[in-house]
């Protein structure tokens, strides 16, 4: 088990003929994935790697059956793509693109809620659950299967965080980058609930980064539902107020997102918070044998 | 990106949300005859692309055209929160009977646009939020119904009795509704919308904050951005592919990765140091990248170290480092340099940084505590 991608994921690649969706696609395939088809408007009837390239979401669906679709089309497109996959009936939607703006977001959000797809994203590096699937931009190398579910806002600290976890030969179930921007789909709370209801999950890592309240929140559904030990870390403990740091979402605004406050938060519900990287598999090695 | 008040006012304005009469000014003299034009009183406001313009010093009520002119005077050339007040607003002086708080933004809890109002005007928002929060009602936005009539009349009752006051309250939020979707706003506020001794709302001051994913299709906007000099580098580096924001400190940072690279400088400051720069380049080894990196890096004349910390993902070590050796030998590079590498063909990349004579290290925590020490030894 693990979550969300597995090996029943049939994935489609909206935006393959462009430079990142061709690259990507190859490099998921040949993780593993069960990559089916691709779409990009006016460019039906290619192939990208061997991956057959569909017009439209609908027609992409109606060949291949597909249950997931990544979106590697530039942003000012990128809602667009979200709504036609979602239209199409797909399952599950993750979103790469950086720089969508906000309120294509806010409009995208609803619809996808009305029809029940799920979304990762956007600007996210993706996800993975270890020897079944990859599904984004993740390098699958440095992963390693086992019982470690971890999700995270940012990219290369997920990179960094799993290269440790599996040097100390702690494995993970299913990892998953949320992403930086201030509306996103699946957050925290879904996802704690999913690795919770995971059996081959074990331990959970929550990887935060400073602006908003979710990781607050997070802490409080944490105390509320999840039985299965948490660590946390926060990124941003140094970063000075009203600087955006480089994710449109990491911005300490009026006093409030500061790190001190999440790992206040977290601690106040028992969740150990790291204060280097490094120490994260110390903590969960500590907990799971507590446990 | 930030405007000022007056152009916050000017965009109110054009959507029939009432304002003061004003004059923007950028000497005493204009400040003088403005203030003839409008009458007495009038406010002198400094406008500034900061908070906190009335604790500062930076805006004064002025009964007579000498104290009019003599605020004029301290307040131009003033410096709030490191901004030199260039010009300031000449504003009509208004009877009002009570102050409210109206403002729009995104709520990333309910991933909607969200609608604040509050009887607690006039005051910072901030400090409402922290010490009364009950007192600031939030409304979120659905976005396939937008503002409709019957939801602004619901937020106007929640602040207004009187009917008349509710339709106008109402009619004036759909408006301003409008701007925050029509101009891909991030914030919109009035603080304070006042209800004047004529029965009528009017704002008495205006902010706007925009979602810069958006500028793309906001041209109108973006030519109102005034970067300062800090701004201007940052925007410099954007469009090289680089993320870079300046901080004070003396140990400069290269990453890959923007969680990273607060990462990176939250060790640097765990170990006791203090980073010079937040700087992420991204996911290229393209060796020009590097140098520019580098080059911005050292425009700095506080970094005393430079610490690069790449964690290799799709991006390869050894296609990083070579990027990395090529960079620095195209340029004259005197401070000492730190680099760590991890990741996909990591052992390869330190091999060839090795070769270059560079100081290598395996951990973040090692990079961090060797650029202190190298900082520390030269400060003696």
């Amino acid at each position: 088990m693990s979550i969300l991608v597995n090996k029943n994921t049939k994935l489609i690649v909206q935006g393959i003929t462009g430079r990142d969706g061709s690259f990507h696609a190859g490099k998921m395939k040949a993780y593993g994935t069960n990559v089916v088809g691709g779409v990009s408007p006016g460019k039906g009837g290619q192939l990208v790697d061997g991956i057959p390239v569909f017009n439209t979401v609908a027609e992409a669906m109606k060949a291949t059956n597909a249950n997931t679709s990544i979106i590697f089309v530039p942003a000012p497109l990128a809602a667009d793509a979200i709504l036609e996959a979602s239209e199409a009936g797909v399952d599950l939607v993750i979103a790469i693109s950086e720089g969508v703006p906000t309120l294509d977001m806010v409009k995208v959000i609803p619809y996808l809620k009305k029809n029940g797809t799920k979304l990762i994203g956007s600007n996210c590096p993706g996800l993975i659950s270890p020897d079944e699937a990859l599904v984004g931009i993740l390098p699958g190398n440095i992963f390693m299967k086992g019982n470690v579910g971890l999700m995270s806002r940012s990219g290369t600290l997920t990179y960094e965080m799993v290269y440790q976890l599996t040097n100390q030969g702690l494995g993970q179930s299913t990892c998953v980058g949320i992403g930086g921007d201030p509306v996103a789909g699946l957050y925290y709370q879904e996802l704690l609930q999913m690795f919770e209801d995971d059996p081959e999950t074990k331990a959970i890592v929550l990887i935060g980064e400073i602006g908003g309240d979710a990781e607050e929140r997070a802490a409080q559904y944490i105390k509320e539902h999840i039985t299965k030990p948490v660590v946390a870390f926060i990124a941003g403990q140094s970063a000075p107020p009203g600087k955006r740091m480089g994710h449109a979402g990491a911005i300490i605004s009026s006093g409030s997102g500061t790190a001190e406050e999440k790992i206040a938060a977290f601690e106040a519900v028992g969740v150990p918070v790291a204060r280097r990287p490094v120490e994260i598999p110390e903590l969960i090695k500590k907990l799971l044998k507590l446990n | 990106m930030k405007i000022h008040e007056y152009q916050a006012k000017e965009i109110f304005s054009r959507y029939q949300i009432p304002v003061t009469r004003e004059v923007l000014c950028f000497t005493p003299d204009e400040v003088v005859a403005a203030t003839e034009k409008l009458c007495l009183p009038v406010v002198v406001k400094a406008q500034v692309l900061a908070g906190g313009r009335g604790k500062a010093g930076g805006v004064k009520l002025a009964r007579t055209v000498e104290s009019a002119r003599e605020s004029a005077t301290q307040i131009l050339g003033m410096d709030i929160k490191g901004y030199t007040v260039e010009k300031v607003l000449v504003a009509e002086g208004v009877k009002f009977s009570s102050e409210f708080y109206v403002g729009l933004t995104i709520d990333r809890n309910t991933k909607s646009v969200i609608f604040m109002a509050s009887k607690e005007g006039g005051v910072e928002i901030e400090e409402v939020a922290k010490e009364n929060p009950e007192a600031i009602l939030k409304f979120p936005i659905e976005a396939d119904l937008g503002m409709t009539p019957f939801f602004a009349r619901k937020i106007a009752f929640a602040l207004f009795d009187d009917i008349s006051l509710v339709k106008q309250a109402a009619d004036l939020f759909q408006k301003l509704y409008k701007i925050f979707i029509e101009t891909d706003s991030s914030l919109v506020e009035i603080n304070p919308l006042v209800l004047t001794d004529e029965g009528k709302l009017l704002a008495l001051d205006g902010k706007m904050n925009f979602d810069d994913n958006a500028l793309f299709r906001q041209a109108e906007i973006e030519a109102l951005n005034e970067p300062n000099e800090d701004e201007l580098k940052e925007l410099a580096a954007k469009e090289k592919g680089l993320t870079y924001i300046r901080l004070d400190g003396n140990i400069g940072c290269m990453v890959n990765g923007a969680g990273l690279a607060m990462a990176t400088m939250d060790l640097i400051k765990y170990f006791g140091g203090n980073p010079a720069n937040f700087l992420d380049i991204g996911g290229s080894s393209n060796p020009q990248k590097v140098i520019d990196a580098m080059e911005l890096i050292l425009s700095d004349k506080n970094v005393k170290v430079v610490m690069i910390n790449i964690f290799g993902g799709i991006t390869r070590c050894d296609d990083v480092a070579r990027g990395l050796v090529a960079a620095l030998d195209q340029m004259k590079v005197e401070v000492p340099i730190v680099v760590r590498l991890a990741g996909t063909n990591s052992k390869e990349g330190l091999e060839i940084i090795q070769k270059a004579n560079l100081p290598v290290v395996e951990t973040m925590s090692q990079a961090a505590q060797k650029a202190i020490s190298l900082c520390n030894e030269l400060s003696k």
